[in-house]
């Protein structure tokens, strides 16, 4: 017989060496989450997948699956706060989705419109961040930069570099890049680096491809990142409750 | 320089875990860290130059810029501001002609504000070039100005400037009896190593960091894994703010302190040590390695201690300014030459700590009670204290008091009777446990020091009734934003906005919703941080929010809304583009009522 856990009272199989993520992915429920690929290791700095396990709030990308767990994921509580710190990822940076590029196929973007943020909350703290649009194919606009570092990981795991990293402390958090003139130009990266591609917000762009599909046609202008996120890992996606009603484990039960 | 850097290079065995040593020196040197001294040890050490540039910016004590020649920082600590330090560094910035955060335009001297020296009872207290400075008044300034003026050298600095006092004012099962150099150990091989954890075990002693886990569990379960590499880390990064009483257990008993990471090297099978001193306790570096080589002489460190066959030494590695560093993850990590950010458990540093070996990371206080427990057995600890927390607590006093130092009390002595001893009167209420901890109201001194009340890593610090709660609460607001390591997103911008939205309060453009919606936000800090420090960033909001709602209350204006920003500033580079100041150009804040 194998291992299970429990999430929002589902019992759902696991392996020994997954995490609480790895689990529920497989068995298609979606935690929301920014900072974690499935192909990468797992960080646990966005806390988006925070869930509570036993009492306990942990995050699903990194705690390990274990015999026994009672997890919950989608009660109000825990939506509720991921959407508070959804909008504290909004407000430390300068995210203007209308004027943005990425817009529809960006990951902070379609988690906020799956966590039903309509505002900001928070005062907004519109730093003073640059561009660095140095480089002939990509760019970095650190105002979008969320510090998840799956550049960093992907650069070093996949790319076998290390053009990226996170410096400096507390909110004064930034990414850098391995060059001397601190210049993306003058960095080994290449436009076909998987570290270019997998930056979940409009921080790192290849030049002239922005507009090629255009609004409306993009990843979640029709789908929920959920449906996406489980397609992506191969799992058996299940019917995804729209938003509104994804408040809480009573609509769980009733569902079934 | 490429010479001096390959020195340095040398003598740490181009090792990339010394790259805080490394860069200390670097920054001694030339009051920065060189652009190509970055290049040179990227390529010496081979690492990517932006893990050097990653470890500069996250430490206080490092920069990428120059600082001056003498480099001066003053403690920004509530205690010395308690003490006057706010007026005092006015004053030296005065004195020097440099403003706060700047360096004078020759490059002789820098000043800024630092986060606790952990001189709070014999503050205003500072830093120059990373030693200590204490009991600063106006006429240490001149001394010192003039001082920097006449470019002397630091060695040729009277010597009053520097001195740091034990201030050891009641002593207790520990402070009482030091050991003889080696008893502990001439115990542990003549008892037994599995006798002694039993004894350890049976004392019931828990860690004096603050957490209190049991001690003798931790060892345990690092001597039962199956990797055979294992380490002892002493954590000496009391960064607390409030705390002190780990600088003089190091000044005074670090012998014993030694002796306890030896008897646990014995006990989980160690052959490395390794002291993480923080870096504003550079004034003990030098006694501590004379010590070090005192033992080895002994026989008391190195190979085949006493005969013995145990193989085992200590290196002392200092800090950079960085309060997470007291994490022990975020130690560990520190120690491995990397910037201090918690790591993700499990796995523990018993199972994968230090490099990923099994590792065990105590407090200064938790080695030395061990050493005296496998001295004088568990029973002799056990019989003191109360049910849950046996034995003796170390205090650090500071604050209000007509007597600030170190304290010794068994556990749960009231909180009535420490103030009584070290003459607190009119007493408004009590910081324990620093920042991190609980105040306390003057309705509550009857609770007591115990993991099972008032949990405490040893800072205890007194206001009296001339006192602004607030201010202490803005202090330690502040504090902890500048701290918070910047990992995650609840602790990153939560420990900011938790700033933003108390200063908000204070400075009394709160209104109605503000003080709920500050309540809110540190729930959310506390339930969704990775680690310790965001988890108790918002403790003293809530601490005192509890106790004194009025305070808060009282400061909101009678609005239904005040924006959270200052309309009339926001116009500020408009009025200067259009080169106007007349009324029509001024914004009022908010629409003034014409009834009132």
């Amino acid at each position: 017989m194998s291992k299970t856990i429990t999430i929002d009272g589902k019992i759902i199989p696991f392996e020994d060496g997954q995490t609480i993520m790895d689990a529920a992915m497989a068995a298609g429920v979606y935690i929301p989450h920014l900072c974690h690929q499935p192909e990468f290791t797992p960080h646990g700095s966005c806390k988006l997948c925070t869930v509570n396990v036993n009492g306990r709030n942990c995050s699903a990308c990194t705690f390990p699956a274990l015999e026994g767990q009672d997890i919950l994921n989608e009660t109000e509580e825990l939506i509720e706060d991921r959407k508070k710190i959804t909008q504290m990822l909004f407000v430390e940076g300068n995210h203007f989705c209308p004027s943005c590029e990425k817009t529809g196929n960006c990951q902070l973007q379609a988690v906020a419109y799956h966590l039903n943020m309509l505002d900001n909350h928070f005062p907004l703290f519109y730093p003073d961040r640059e561009v660095d649009a140095s480089h002939a194919e990509v760019m970095i606009d650190h105002n979008r930069c969320i510090f998840c570092t799956l550049c960093v990981r992907a650069s070093h795991e996949k790319d076998g570099k290390d053009v990226f990293a996170i410096s400096g402390r507390g909110i004064h958090k930034h990414l850098i890049v391995n060059a001397k003139s601190g210049l993306l130009k003058d960095t080994d990266i290449d436009a076909s680096d998987q570290a270019v591609h997998i930056c979940p917000t409009g921080a790192l762009l290849v030049k002239r491809t922005g507009y090629q599909v255009p609004i409306g046609e993009r990843i979640y202008d029709h789908k929920q990142i959920d449906q996406v996120a489980l397609a992506a890992s191969g799992s058996r996606p299940v019917a995804a409750l729209p938003p509104s009603m994804a408040v809480g484990t009573e609509n769980i039960k009733h569902g079934e | 320089m490429k010479q001096f850097i390959q020195g340095i290079i040398d003598n740490n065995q181009y090792q990339a875990t010394h790259l805080l040593q490394i860069l200390r020196q670097i920054q001694s040197h030339y009051h920065y860290i060189p652009e190509d001294a970055i290049g040179q040890l990227a390529s010496l050490l081979s690492i990517p130059r932006t893990q050097i540039i990653g470890v500069v910016e996250f430490y206080s004590f490092f920069h990428l810029s120059p600082r001056g020649q003498y480099e001066l920082l003053i403690s920004d600590s509530i205690t010395d501001h308690m003490l006057g330090s706010k007026d005092l560094l006015a004053y030296l910035a005065g004195k020097l002609g440099v403003a706060v955060g700047e360096v004078s335009a020759d490059g002789l001297v820098s000043l800024d504000k630092t986060s606790c020296t952990g001189m709070c009872d014999q503050g205003p207290a500072g830093l120059v070039n990373g030693h200590a400075l204490t009991h600063l008044d106006r006429a240490a300034c001149d001394k010192i100005a003039e001082l920097v003026k006449q470019q002397k050298p630091l060695e040729q600095w009277p010597g009053e400037l520097f001195q740091v006092d034990d201030n050891i004012l009641k002593s207790g099962l520990l402070l009482n009896q030091p050991l003889e150099q080696g008893a502990a150990l001439r115990t542990v091989f003549r008892r037994g190593i599995k006798e002694t954890l039993a004894e350890i075990n049976q004392s019931g002693l828990r860690g004096r960091g603050g957490a209190g886990f049991k001690t003798a569990s931790k060892w345990q379960f690092c001597a039962e894994e199956a990797e055979t590499q294992r380490y002892v880390v002493c954590n000496a990064d009391e960064g607390e703010p409030g705390t002190f009483k780990d600088r003089v257990l190091l000044n005074t008993y670090a012998d014993q302190v030694f002796e306890g990471m030896t008897v646990c090297a014995a006990i989980i099978g160690a052959k490395q040590g390794f002291v993480y001193l923080r870096g504003e306790y550079l004034h003990l570096y030098d006694k501590l390695q004379n010590m070090l080589a005192q033992r080895r002489q002994n026989g008391l460190l190195g190979n085949d201690i006493l005969g013995e066959g145990l193989d085992f030494d200590i290196e002392i590695c200092l800090g950079a300014g960085a309060y997470i560093c007291g994490e022990e993850s975020a130690l560990i990590e520190s120690l491995e030459g990397k910037a201090g950010i918690p790591r993700n458990r499990p796995p523990y540093p018993v199972t994968q700590g230090y490099l990923g070996k099994p590792t065990v990371v105590n407090n200064v206080e938790t080695f030395m009670a061990a050493a005296a427990i496998a001295v004088n057995g568990g029973d002799w600890f056990a019989r003191i204290g109360t049910e849950k927390s046996n034995g003796s607590k170390i205090l650090s006093i500071s604050g209000d008091c007509a007597r600030p130092g170190i304290y010794e009390y068994p556990f749960g002595t009231t909180i009535q009777t420490i103030l009584n001893d070290c003459g607190a009167e009119n007493v408004q209420g009590v910081q324990v446990g620093g920042p991190s901890g609980t105040f306390i109201s003057n309705q509550e001194f009857g609770r007591k020091l115990a993991f099972e009340d008032l949990a405490t890593g040893g800072s205890f610090i007194i206001f009296n009734t001339s006192r602004n709660i607030l201010d202490m609460v803005h202090n330690f607001a502040h504090f902890f934003a500048h701290e918070s390591c910047g990992f995650c997103t609840p602790c990153r911008v939560g420990t900011s906005l938790l700033q933003k939205q108390l200063d908000k309060i204070v400075e009394g453009h709160g209104s109605a919703g503000d003080v709920v919606a500050l309540e809110e936000l540190c729930q959310l800090v506390k339930n969704y941080s990775h680690c310790g420090l965001g988890q108790t960033a918002a403790n003293p909001i809530l601490t005192t929010l509890e106790r004194y709602p009025d305070l808060y209350q009282n400061k909101l204006k009678e609005i239904s809304y005040e924006p959270g920003f200052d309309l009339d500033a926001a116009l500020e580079t408009a009025r200067r583009m259009a080169n106007r100041d007349d009324a029509g150009a001024h914004l009022a804040q908010i629409e003034v009522n014409e009834h009132e």
